[in-house]
């Protein structure tokens, strides 16, 4: 399994070697970005349905004991590698002619590969301490990401995204250095082995530690203030990255590996998770119905979806975990659109204020279009990609016997339709305005990408067809509940 | 107005920036066999020219260190770092990602400066990449001013 390392490495060192040579040639850059990007999604494709154990420099384990540091790619790390990398590749096709409107385009994707190498690290790593390397690779890289524009607005919500960053950095070094103090080891496999489910009082202490970190990174809601700032500032293919994938892999996959195959879920963890999840879920689109910023509009709405997923693995049931995940992956797709869409709009108009748009449905047809097809997925219309992940977790939360929660989740899809009817309407419908009379379509690349990414919140949704289903959400549920069977998998024994 | 400090500061770094530099190499090349090593010789190396910087002004150290090869080399550190890892599955050294190939065919002799294998290399791959950093975000921290005022605050 070669192949293992080198998700790390290609994006690490593409990331070093474009702003060497493609400083002077902005077109070298962008084929050198892209032609990395797509090779990271063809190895993601290749490896669905495979999983190995990858041992740094040759350490193989001596009578079970880890000596080294491992990735491990099982069907969870498929599942995120191939969110992460499906994204990434389609927003670098879209940053071409995006970025062009800034100066430094060299440095931009030196900074999102080297982005996309921490989540992808995040996503494969086995060992406790090297989570949190990469998660910080993947925050530092998104905090200067967030900054680009150099503006007043973008530098103090970088600032802002900075610091709460790394408050949830240290809780979770704070998390992690208790756990090494009580089991002696950072490998993830063998802290479960030496824990192996019973948790005294300090283990609790690092949960909650665990809990605020990553519901930090993931802007669960009593931890959120920082999203809405931080999303909306960073140039249009940041925005798709972080609230598509960022959120997720160093969020909520983060959350879920170390709850569920590390430590060990308890009801009591998994309660709390159910009520996080509801909160996010329901006190994001309530402040979203309030936004004429579109960007921090799609922002708020990023915390209620990223709630759903948050839910649906808190009930904890195999086909509640599967649901999740396959919402997760649509939420990616359909609020990389969005933000996508948003940023089409902003390019051709420059305006991000929904009051001033207006009647660009004639004039932007396929941003129009896409954005509908978007929409219509999020609020979970039939037969988009978000109907299916929405209705599977409602029913995964009513055979699991959590009424409430299933109750909440399906009153907050209508108001998610509600939110989303009210911008569809705001941007595209309606009396068209002057001050936009010569607003023209994007350009091929981001259109490119738009529609790719609006054929697939069709397409998306046939992943839950049994054979579809069977290679990629239910091996990588079954990873998640099996729990602490995560250890004797990767150790071998 | 004459840039950086007073003549007993210019003179003493004039005395002192050569020993600094040195010394900071000595514990990146021998940063396997005693307390050091590539970050800890890197930040040295760097600390040579911030003193410079601190005792003759920025014009004085970026005539020796200029920024566009500090960006070469963080670069150039980076991706020979990663190069030696990535060596280690390149057919017939190894097998794996950061296999100590050199090690495997050549043990050297221990406690002699060519030992420990691929050690050496990464630590000064690692040195490029801290020492030329480090001394990027001194001195951008340096050349940036505030621009952004409150209004009406005076200039």
């Amino acid at each position: 399994m070669q192949i293992i390392p080198l998700f790390v490495a290609i994006p690490l060192g593409a990331a070093f070697f474009i702003p060497m040579i493609g400083r002077k040639n902005p077109r070298l850059s962008d084929t050198l970005a892209n032609i990395t990007t797509l090779a990271l999604l063809l190895m993601a494709l290749s490896v669905i349905g495979k999983s190995g154990v990858y041992w740094m420099g040759g350490w193989v384990p001596r009578l079970g004991v880890p000596l080294g540091i491992n990735l491990v790619l099982d069907p969870v790390s498929v599942f995120m590698l191939i969110t992460i990398t499906l994204i990434s590749f389609l927003v670098t096709v879209y940053s071409i002619q995006y970025m062009d409107k800034f100066t430094a385009k060299a440095r931009f994707y030196s900074l999102f590969l080297l982005m996309v190498a921490g989540m992808n690290g995040v996503a494969l790593t086995g060992d406790l301490f090297n989570l949190y390397v990469f998660l910080e690779i993947a925050s530092i890289a998104s905090y200067a990401l967030v900054a680009f524009g150099c503006q007043h607005e973008e530098l103090e919500a970088s600032f802002k995204y900075l610091i709460l960053g790394s408050v949830g950095s240290t809780a979770i070094l704070f998390g992690i250095g208790i756990v090494y103090a009580m089991t002696g080891s950072l490998n993830m496999a063998q802290i479960a082995n030496v824990i192996g489910g019973d948790l005294k009082a300090i283990h609790l202490f690092a949960v909650a530690l665990f809990i605020s970190g990553f519901g930090l990174k993931a802007a669960l809601v009593p931890f959120h203030a920082w999203l809405p700032d931080a999303h909306p500032s960073a140039p249009a293919p940041i925005s798709a990255m972080l609230s598509g994938v960022l959120i997720k892999t160093i969020g909520i996959y983060a959350l879920a590996r170390v709850m569920f195959n590390v430590i060990g879920l308890t009801p009591l963890t998994s309660y709390i998770l159910l009520v996080l999840g509801t909160l996010s879920m329901v006190v994001g689109v309530l402040l979203a119905m309030g936004q004429d910023d579109i960007k921090r509009f799609l922002a708020y709405s990023s915390i209620s979806q990223v709630g759903y997923v948050v839910l649906a693995i808190g009930i904890g049931t195999r086909f509640a975990i599967a649901a999740g995940l396959f919402h997760l992956i649509n939420h990616a797709v359909f609020k990389s659109l969005l933000f996508l869409n948003s940023g089409a709009i902003e390019y051709s108009t420059g305006t991000r204020d929904l009051n001033k748009m207006g009647g660009l449905r004639d004039k932007m047809p396929v941003t129009s279009t896409t954005s509908l097809i978007g929409s219509m997925s999020i609020a979970g219309i039939p037969p988009f990609s978000g109907f299916w992940s929405k209705l599977l977790i409602i029913m995964a939360a009513v055979q699991a016997e959590r009424y409430g929660f299933a109750a909440w989740a399906a009153g907050v899809s209508v108001l998610t339709l509600a939110a989303f009817m009210r911008l569809q309407r705001k941007a595209f419908f309606g009396e068209p305005k002057e001050a936009y009379a010569d607003a023209k379509e994007a350009p091929a690349s981001m259109q490119v990408s738009m529609v790719c990414l609006a054929v697939l919140c069709v397409v998306m949704g046939f992943l839950w067809v049994p054979q579809a289903k069977d290679t990629l959400l239910i091996p990588a549920a079954k990873v998640l509940q099996e729990g602490l069977n995560y250890a004797s998998s990767v150790l071998g024994m | 107005m004459s840039n950086g400090m007073t003549p007993i500061v210019k003179t003493i770094t004039g005395w002192v920036k050569g020993f600094i530099l040195v010394f900071g190499i000595y514990i990146v090349l021998y940063g396997h066999l005693t307390p050091g090593g590539g970050f800890a010789g890197g930040v040295i190396i760097a600390m040579t020219f911030v003193l410079i910087t601190l005792a003759f002004g920025k014009d004085e150290a970026l005539k020796r260190f200029r920024i566009g090869i500090a960006s070469e080399l963080d670069s150039v550190g980076a991706l020979m770092f990663l190069v030696i890892a990535l060596l280690g599955i390149a057919g017939g050294l190894g097998g794996t990602f950061f296999t100590n190939f050199i090690a495997k065919s050549n043990p050297g002799e221990p406690y002699s400066l060519m030992s420990a294998g691929t050690i050496l290399l990464s630590n000064i791959a690692i040195a490029l990449k801290v020492g030329s950093s480090l001394f990027l975000v001194f001195i951008l921290l340096v050349m940036t001013k505030v621009l952004y005022r409150e209004p009406g605050e005076k200039p």
